[in-house]
């Protein structure tokens, strides 16, 4: 029976509201599975897999879940993320998960890693160094060794060795999985009044805690059930938002930018269900595959090097893409990637006239009528005075 | 545990002796040698000599030297600007240029000193760099800013990544990925730029003067073991590591620097004499303290101060370390040239993980005969300060010694509250001498 989007999205907001992460306890129960928990932004989910485990995203506790220990571990001037997620783990939340990896997405994360040794000392724990380095024999050779330690590692942890032919078979679920997500941004960048990025959103973070393959086909199944509504006429501004790759704002804030009268036809959240602009290789050596992938398609993002000038073209190109008329810049307080790259991406904006507007959040935050009347300022004036 | 001694009864005789406001030798050598330096740079539009910009973490001072190279150094820049008071307004100008409240006062500090004239901090305008020698050891800030300056400067950047030792080892392969990025990608660049070829036994020939330096360095430092301590290693500390951190590592005149230095700090144990203060000599060492983090540059003299008015000396700190850890053991070494570079930007303080951290630090406060330690925590420095409740939370355990907190900025005088940090100190050390006074009855 096929469901409605409204049903769909019932479904997924349970799984964006369950911070006991049910959902993924029983996938455990059903398959005698693993989980590994990663956080934002890239980790190799593939080789997770193959070791006949989940990745299990954690990208902190929102707005609905009151952070007291959390607090207890950092200063002020520190975004939220971190504290939500070790309140977490200090609330026996995350006592489900074997294992969890830590990008290096930022020095945050990165200390985050370490408090995890000291605070989780007999769960697993990795920090995943990925290259800045984009040279085969140099970036990608380093990048492959610490996938191929992963593998082992991982492997040892579920007693299920990554093989070439898991890990190959695990690249192709990834990899379909990547095209149906993109094929639900592009439904939404050509019809975004079909699937709003409140719905897009959820259907694509349900992601983070359930199995790929099932993932794959809920997506598809959103996009069936979204072409087959009959969507509302607006006339909404059309905008890309920039800077939420890693601490993830509340749904509140992204419905309260789309009333406010725009169309999101583009975002950097959850940026791993889309972070290969490719699809990595399913024959030949697969840890060799994946380590190719990353140094060469990796979707550009303030969190890994440019090796040359011109940092804002990407965005501009974007802009392009999603045939989006302005940026909103909406970066977590204190998120260092995030701030010092956006200067450099209003300067190349500028240089190309187009409008942008800049805010901050936390992932708890509660008030979004500011926003709400700022985003919807923006989107005003771009419908009254651009020059389309 | 060490055994420590029962401390001198406070107000038992004066703090400083205000007679002995003095330079010594050392000081002046180090001005010279600091003004040499910033005199170089300044004229080398004039002299033709290239520039490189890199960061004190994991720098490559010897390499930067074989090819004849000027080193711009803008993390010492900004907390020149921020000891001369001008960091407040180049941030103010950078936060007016739109960069956010929330970053790095470093950078900037940086970006608006360079939008308001380049004054370096003898007065002369600074060259902007030739290059941009991007050493990615243990601050991810350090990408960043590299690319806001790449992209105010126009010049190109070169990359060493430099993998974070998470599970507190240096592994081969960490190793061979840094030296592959020095052959492949930073020589290449560095032989461009200058024009000369690149003579490895001209490195080895300056990393043997490294490690000379690196031995005084080291004696300096552990000088601090004697009571009372002949120097302060946090706010003496930052002046000592000054030129091995900078532009002289490798260099004949660092390797007589840190003699002279290694010499006087020699005589004063051998005169138990305390450490030289803006003030005059401390001589009567009351607290022994370890400090982690940086220290605040704005108010650098008025913070030194809250300490040494209440005799309080610091005997290690970490701060002190972020230019390589050479206490542990670690010296370049000519016999692996490349390699022993690499080994120093993986073995840096900001590249360390949290357990390690917590560790040496525990071990400073054993090994040093502290009374306890005291965080600065800077609003400006994740890599430093993401961690360091629990770090205070750790060390106290292992320890049993009382831990500080204090809060403020690099470079960033909104962030210095005198009144609200003078008192936590003064409440810490009461905290300090009661388990203290616990410890002598028990």
């Amino acid at each position: 029976m096929t469901r409605t989007t409204a049903e769909l999205m019932a479904f997924a907001e349970d799984l964006y509201y369950d911070l006991d992460f049910k959902s993924v306890k029983r996938w455990k129960v059903k398959t005698g599975g693993h989980a590994i928990g990663f956080m934002p932004v890239y980790a190799p989910r593939e080789i997770v897999h193959a070791a006949g485990a989940m990745p299990v995203g954690i990208v902190g506790a929102g707005d609905w879940l009151e952070v007291i220990r959390g607090d207890a571990y950092y200063q002020s001037y520190l975004c939220h993320i971190p504290r939500s997620t070790i309140d977490m783990a200090e609330s026996g939340r995350l006592d489900f998960l074997e294992g969890m990896l830590f990008p290096s997405t930022c020095d945050v994360i990165r200390n985050l890693s370490g408090m995890w040794q000291i605070v989780k000392p007999d769960m697993y724990t990795r920090y995943v160094d990925v290259p800045q380095n984009f040279t085969d024999g140099v970036g990608g050779q380093f990048w492959a060794h610490e996938l191929r330690t992963l593998a082992q590692e991982l492997g040892e942890r579920t007693g299920t060795e990554v093989t070439d032919e898991r890990l190959r078979a695990s690249i192709a679920l990834f990899n379909e999985n990547r095209r149906a997500v993109c094929d639900l941004y592009s439904l939404r960048r050509d019809e975004p009044a079909r699937a709003p990025t409140s719905e897009v959103y959820l259907m694509v973070r349900a992601g983070l805690v359930m199995d790929v393959e099932d993932h794959t086909a809920l997506i598809r199944e959103y996009i069936t059930a979204a072409r087959n509504i009959t969507p509302p006429e607006l006339d909404n501004a059309r905008v890309i938002v920039v800077g939420a790759f890693c601490e993830q704002p509340p749904i509140g804030l992204i419905k309260s930018i789309e009333r406010s009268g725009c169309f999101v036809v583009d975002d950097d959240l959850i940026l791993i269900s889309r972070w290969f602009t490719d699809n990595a290789a399913e024959t030949g050596d697969p840890i060799e595959a994946l380590a190719l992938a990353f140094v060469h398609d990796s979707v550009p993002t303030a969190v890994m090097y440019s090796a040359k000038a011109g940092r804002g073209k990407a965005v501009v190109e974007r802009v392009r893409v999603a045939r989006a008329e302005g940026v909103i810049f909406a970066a977590p307080s204190f998120c260092t990637p995030a701030l010092l790259d956006q200067p450099m991406l209003v300067a190349e904006l500028d240089r190309e006239g187009i409008p942008y507007t800049a805010f901050k959040f936390a992932e708890n935050a509660g008030q979004f009528q500011p926003i709400r009347e700022q985003t919807g300022t923006f989107a005003d004036t771009m419908k009254l005075w651009s020059v389309a | 545990m060490t055994n420590i001694p029962p401390p001198p009864m406070p107000g038992t005789k004066p703090i400083l002796d205000p007679k002995s406001v003095v330079k010594d030798r050392s000081m002046e050598f180090q001005k010279e040698l600091i003004g040499s330096y910033y005199d170089r740079l300044a004229r080398s539009p004039e002299t033709g000599e290239k520039t490189v910009a890199t960061f004190v973490p994991g720098n490559l001072a010897e390499l930067i030297q074989c090819f004849g190279l000027v080193p711009i150094l803008p993390e010492i820049n900004a907390l020149q600007s921020g000891m001369r008071k001008q960091s407040g307004h180049y941030i103010t100008e950078a936060e007016r240029m739109g960069h956010s409240e929330d970053v790095c006062t470093y950078v900037k500090c940086d970006i608006g000193m360079f939008h308001e004239g380049n004054v370096g901090p003898t007065g002369a305008v600074l060259p902007t760099p030739d290059h941009l020698l991007l050493s990615y050891t243990g601050c991810f800030t350090f990408m960043k800013w590299f690319e806001l300056l790449r992209e105010e400067y126009g010049c190109p950047s070169t990359m060493l990544q430099v993998p974070y030792q998470a599970r507190g080892e240096i592994t081969p392969e960490m190793k061979a990925y840094v030296v592959k990025q020095l052959k492949t990608e930073v020589i290449p660049a560095l032989e461009k730029l200058s024009g000369v070829k690149f003579d490895i036994d001209l490195l080895r020939e300056k990393l043997t003067l490294s490690a000379r330096a690196e031995d005084d360095l080291v004696a300096v430092l552990e000088a601090a073991k004697a009571r009372p301590s002949p120097i302060d290693a946090y706010f003496g500390g930052v002046y000592y590591i000054g030129p091995i951190f900078t532009a002289f590592r490798g260099t004949q005149e660092g390797c007589d620097y840190y003699r002279v230095l290694r010499e006087e700090v020699e005589e004063r144990v051998r005169q138990r004499r305390g450490p030289t203060t803006p003030e005059g000599e401390m001589t009567d060492e009351r607290f022994r303290l370890v400090v982690e983090g940086p220290p605040n540059w704005t108010n650098f003299r008025e913070f030194w101060k809250m300490f040494y008015d209440e005799g309080a000396v610091v005997v290690a700190s970490t701060y002190t370390k972020v230019g390589g850890l050479y206490d542990r053991g670690f010296r370049h070494d000519p016999s692996d040239p490349l390699g022993s570079l690499a080994e120093y930007c993986l073995g840096c303080y900001t590249n360390l993980s949290l357990p390690k951290r917590v560790e040496l630090i525990s071990d400073y406060v054993e090994e040093y005969g502290a009374d306890g330690f005291l965080i600065n925590s800077v609003k400006s420095c994740a890599s430093f300060s993401a961690g360091q409740l629990l770090i205070l939370r750790e060390v106290e355990k292992r320890t049993g010694r009382a831990g500080g907190f204090i809060e403020s900025d690099l470079v960033d005088p909104r962030y210095f509250s005198g009144a609200n940090i003078k008192n936590r100190i003064e409440s810490y050390l009461q905290m300090v001498e009661q388990k203290r006074a616990a410890g002598a009855t028990a």
